[in-house]
């Protein structure tokens, strides 16, 4: 049962097949079973997943309509706050903090009916591409548990390749849902900027950063889409249009007649020779399923990651001052004589970890006077750049392509200590963060020479997300002709003794 | 501009409000030399003649009405309180004055 | 060290003022949330996520803070920016819970503004212009109430303890340029100002404008050159200046202390000073070694505001009355000398006149209560008049009731008096105290008739023609009937009986 999509699963809740309690309680089992080893998971909410579903089972006993994800579970990132349940952004000065509030993600998902089944683990404040920065513990990849399963939202992706839940819910700032879904071999999607409300979405860069929907299937995570995206008037950066209709598309996966621009400077030039094979592989597919390949140019692109780690860390230097230990979260160094300032400073060094006080350093430097035009103000004219490049691009074409990432997952530890090798994961994924466009990744195969997961990353323009449904769809289903079954079928066996 | 002295680093570290060790400093003052040079290639393409973005969306006069809505009891409010005394967040002393 | 007088200072340095005024608006709700900004209330119950900066929380702006912005800027004479940002002012501080404040920098909603000043100099009435840099929103902190000090002040405070309910309320800031040419008059050209201030913003109704309750908030800033002179001071700001009085006596301390400074040969230190009331003089904030840098930038989680032109002239359409036109109007309507509006202007009571009158009293007897036997009794106190019990409706109805033969002048003093001392209304002190006009012919005659044979011999004088000496019969009268008899009645009645009416 745990292996069906979400789809599935909500059919057979439909039917009366199964009851929202059993599937809940089946996969909190599976949780049981193996995340002592894949470590996905932060909180386990048990009781408050059972209530959850024991309501949506009552309703439907009653009669009453219900949306299509009703009764079906879902593990949440740790970065969205939910009212009473342990919110710790995979920090130590979160720990224990329990919201007095829901974030609108999560109030969207209980008015759906979905059940949360827990909070997921992540690089700390979401800053890292490994999720090894997590003050907790890093999450482990279910297709090698050597392996870094993506961040800043592994466990997310990790939950779902685990079978640990159907879906699940991201954040993306620089590719942190994208690039996870492509080492995992599952979909993630960041819907265009202000397509979902950041109201209880724990800042780590404003202008960047965006929730999102997760699964393994193209139609699960259209559904989810749907469930999560809305204007919310709490978020003034939040737009005021109808949601795009992702799940038809989703259904429909038409691309006759649509132009795919190939990004020259993001065609995988230098990346994983199998990510490579496997992206020339998946445009094949695509023309065959009618779509017309063209190649499109973006200069500028090649400015996206000095620009991003210049206006990412400035907004959250910023964003994470509120972390003082006057109101909430850790508080250390409080003995007789203390200061608030020093107890400020020790609490902050204690409580950050190395990433998170990197990029904190960095953007108050970025931001300083005397080098504010230099390095912000510089920045964010790069980012102008870059949408141009892509309103330019977009005349040519209705969506972009490329490989979501250079590699495929590389071993825990590996890049660690080389916080430049890190950030260039995300090379191909920041572009669409700088311009607020819209990113899908789904996974387009294994490499032949190491048998791990390559993702495939669709961009769509500003609230035209309809538009990478439709193509991820067709791609999806001509995948799944070739390999006869779904890829996660290929992953190792994580169950039994662990 | 690219390189910064370890002095420049511990004043950042004063500004950011964390008490960093000697060691930490020492590293981060080698890491931001590296990653300076690599960031501030953006000051190529970043001639005058283009604007700024501050936010990817052309959104403008977003506003509330002027309207009360319930806040927070002082219990939700206080919940996180490392210390709290007499329905107010308690903390120690303070050295600085406001700006 | 002989001290420095004021003629002193003036003779051989000229002033440069720079006032900075914050006024909390009177939304019902917050800045950026939805939270009651009510008076008073217990503690933390008008917080929510947003102003306690709770992780995740954001901010929206209210409309009717921006609509007072704009309201203020065009009452200032300031252009409304097309296109205007809020930006965020980094710094730590325990009241600041996002450890940063959401203010404007280099795009605020106003610019370029002006008011006028008229104020009373030796040489007769003179007006000055005070230039307005810019008018920009940004939001109010927390307070802190520091325990185990001995003064309650944050020195030797052994904890502090939070509230929230001030934090996110909205605050506009006005900035002047800088204001030379004030020369001598420095003290009450900045008076006048703030004092022009506040009743643009009260005519507005954007604000209660209360300076003892912190609703507007002045800090000064002084410098001094030499006369003649093209190059600047160095100039200090002064913070802690909660009333017009406080701005006065705050800017002739400063040019006092700088000169002082100055002549020595020490120089001015560039620093934030507080003005202690109750000496009148400042005292040094703690100095920071190195200037803070709120490295501004744009605020990410709000956009930006443009007010489109229709609304603006709309806007001004509705501005009210101009404080200066209506003191003129004013002026015409209750036929006021110069002299006497520069006084009631001067003394604050124009406010409180006009509701008088408004309340059916006769202007200038309005005028003359609260100028004459009110001020009096201010001064006494030493409080500011509006700050005592009386209100414009006690005094409507003391003027009616003197209008009315009901009370004299003297019996009205009396009741001033108790209504001021906290004893009710006029009705209710009259009753209580048992004030009564003697009325009756028949007591009063009583009275005169057993003064006169008391005092026969004075009683003789004034039958013989010598009316003066009938001032000390009336006195007596007046004592027999304990005062409430009317003096000019006995008079009458008293001349007549000794036959000199």
């Amino acid at each position: 049962m745990i292996k069906n999509s979400a789809a599935e699963m909500s059919a057979a809740l439909s039917s009366g097949a199964t009851t929202s309690v059993a599937l809940t309680q089946a996969h909190l089992d599976r949780i049981s079973e193996v995340d002592g080893k894949v470590h996905a998971f932060l909180y386990v909410d048990t009781q408050g997943a059972l209530e959850q579903a024991k309501k949506i089972d009552d309703a439907r006993a009653r009669g009453e309509k219900l949306g299509p994800l009703a009764g079906v579970p879902l593990a949440l990132k740790d970065v969205l706050v939910q009212k009473d349940v342990p919110t710790t952004c995979g920090s130590k000065i979160l720990e224990g903090w329990r919201p007095p509030y829901d974030s609108t993600v999560v109030a969207n998902l209980k008015n759906a009916g979905v059940v949360i089944l827990g909070k997921t683990n992540m690089d700390e404040f979401a800053m890292g591409s490994s999720t090894e920065n997590s003050a907790y513990g890093p999450t482990h990849n279910p297709w090698d548990l050597t392996r870094i399963p993506g961040g800043s939202g592994g466990g997310s992706s990790a939950a779902l390749a685990a079978f640990e839940a159907p879906l699940a819910i991201g954040t993306d700032t620089g590719g942190s849902i994208r690039q996870p879904a492509a080492v995992t071999g599952t979909v993630g999607v960041k819907p265009t900027y202000g397509g979902v409300s950041r109201y209880g979405l724990v800042a780590f860069s404003s202008s960047l950063d965006q929730a999102g929907p997760c699964a393994r299937t193209v139609l699960d995570t259209a559904l989810l889409h749907e469930v999560i995206a809305g204007h919310d008037p709490r978020d003034s950066t939040s737009i005021n249009a109808p949601v795009p209709q992702v799940v038809a598309a989703a259904k429909s996966g038409d691309v006759k007649a649509m132009k795919i621009g190939v990004v020259k400077e993001l065609n995988g030039d230098g990346y994983q020779a199998g990510v490579r094979q496997r992206f020339e592989e998946s445009l094949e597919l695509l023309a065959k399923a009618g779509a017309e390949i063209v190649e499109v140019s973006a200069p500028n692109f090649e400015y996206a990651l000095a620009a991003y780690y210049l206006i990412a860390p400035s907004e959250c230097s910023s964003n994470l001052a509120r972390f003082d230990a006057m109101r909430y979260g850790l508080r250390v160094g409080d003995t007789d004589g203390a200061s608030a300032e020093s107890v400020m400073n020790m609490t902050r060094e204690v409580g950050f970890g190395r990433e998170v006080k990197r990029r904190i350093l960095l953007g108050t430097y970025a931001l300083s006077s005397g080098y504010y035009d230099a390095y912000y103000g510089s920045a964010q004219k790069v980012r102008t750049l870059i949408t141009q490049d892509f309103n330019k691009a977009f005349e040519k074409c209705d969506v972009m392509v490329s490989p979501t990432c250079p590699t495929t997952a590389f071993k825990i530890g590996e890049k660690a200590d080389d916080p430049l090798a890190m950030y260039l994961n995300d090379i191909a994924t920041i572009p669409v963060n700088m311009a607020g466009i819209g990113g899908m990744s789904l996974p387009s195969g294994v490499a032949p020479e190491d048998g791990l997961p390559v993702g495939f990353q669709i961009m769509s323009p500003v609230m035209q997300d309809q538009r990478m449904y439709s193509v991820g769809a067709a791609l999806e289903a001509a995948l799944l002709s070739k390999w006869g079954s779904p890829l996660l079928s290929q992953a190792p066996e994580l169950g039994g003794a662990a | 501009m690219s390189s910064l002295s370890r002095d420049d680093v511990a004043n950042l570290a004063r500004l950011a409000r964390i008490e960093m060790t000697d060691e930490e400093l020492e590293n981060l003052t080698t890491e931001f030399g590296v990653i300076l040079n690599a960031v501030a290639r953006v000051q190529e393409v970043a001639t005058t003649d283009v604007a700024a973005t501050s936010h990817p969306l052309p959104l403008k006069n977003i506003f509330r009405s002027d309207v009360v809505i319930p806040s927070l009891t002082p219990e939700e409010a206080l919940s996180g309180a490392p210390a709290s005394e007499e329905q107010r967040f308690r903390v120690p002393q303070i050295l600085g004055e406001e700006a | 060290m002989s001290a420095l007088t004021y003629e002193d200072v003036i003779s051989k340095y000229e002033p440069v003022l720079g006032l900075e005024v914050h006024v909390e608006l009177n939304t019902h709700s917050k800045m950026f949330c939805g939270c009651s900004t009510i008076f008073g209330a217990e503690p933390n119950t008008q917080t929510c996520p947003v102003c306690l900066a709770l992780p995740g929380a954001l901010p929206v702006v209210n409309e009717k803070a921006i609509e007072s912005t704009i309201l203020i800027g065009l009452a200032l004479n300031c252009s409304i920016a097309p296109f205007s940002r809020f930006a965020r002012k980094n710094y730590f501080y325990p009241d600041m819970p996002k450890n940063f404040q959401i203010s404007q920098y280099d795009e605020p909603i106003c610019v370029n503004g002006y008011v006028d000043v008229e104020i009373e100099t030796e040489e007769g009435p003179q007006s000055f212009r005070i230039e307005i840099e810019r008018v920009h929103m940004e939001e109010d902190t927390g307070k802190s109430l520091h325990v185990g000090g001995s003064t309650g002040r944050i020195h030797g405070a052994d904890y502090s303890l939070l509230d929230y309910n001030r934090a996110g309320i909205p605050l506009v800031e006005i900035v002047t340029k800088i204001v030379p040419g004030t020369g001598k008059y420095a003290p009450e050209v900045a008076k006048a100002y703030v004092a022009e201030l506040r009743d643009i913003l009260r005519a507005l109704g954007v604000s209660d404008v209360k300076m003892e309750q912190g609703s507007l908030r002045c800090d000064a800033n002084v410098s001094l050159r030499l006369i003649g002179s093209e190059v600047l001071g160095t100039r200090s700001e002064t913070k802690n200046v909660n009333s017009l009085r406080s701005v006065e006596r705050a800017i002739r301390g400063e040019m006092l202390r700088h000169a002082e400074r100055l002549n020595n040969g020490e120089k001015v230190v560039q620093e934030t000073r507080h003005f202690q009331e109750d000496t009148g003089l400042t005292r040094s904030g703690r100095s920071k070694e190195q200037a803070e840098d709120y490295r501004y930038f744009p605020e990410p989680d709000l956009v930006p505001v443009a007010p489109d032109a229709q609304w603006i002239e709309k806007l001004r359409a509705g501005l009210p009355e101009r404080p200066s036109l209506r003191r003129k109007r004013l002026q015409e309507q209750w036929s006021v000398p110069d002299k006497e509006m520069a006084a009631m202007i001067n003394a604050d009571v124009l406010n409180i006149v006009e509701e008088t009158v408004l309340l059916g009293a006769d202007p200038t007897k309005a005028r003359s209560w609260w100028l004459g036997e009110i001020s009096r009794l201010a001064n006494e106190k030493d409080v500011a008049i509006t700050q005592m019990e009386i209100t414009a409706k006690d005094v409507a109805e003391i003027v009616s009731l003197v209008a009315k033969g009901e009370l004299t002048d003297k019996l009205a003093r009396q009741v001033i008096e108790g209504v001021i001392a906290g004893e009710g209304t006029p009705a209710r002190v009259i009753s209580t105290r048992g004030i009564k006009v003697v009325n009756d012919d028949g007591a009063l005659m009583a009275a005169i008739e057993k003064v006169c044979s008391e005092q026969s011999e004075t009683a003789d004088k004034v039958r013989n023609g010598h009316l003066p000496a009938a001032g000390a019969l009336i006195g007596a009268v007046m004592k027999e009937t304990k005062g409430q008899a009317d003096a000019a009645r006995v008079r009458e009645l008293l001349l007549g009986h000794l036959g000199q009416a």
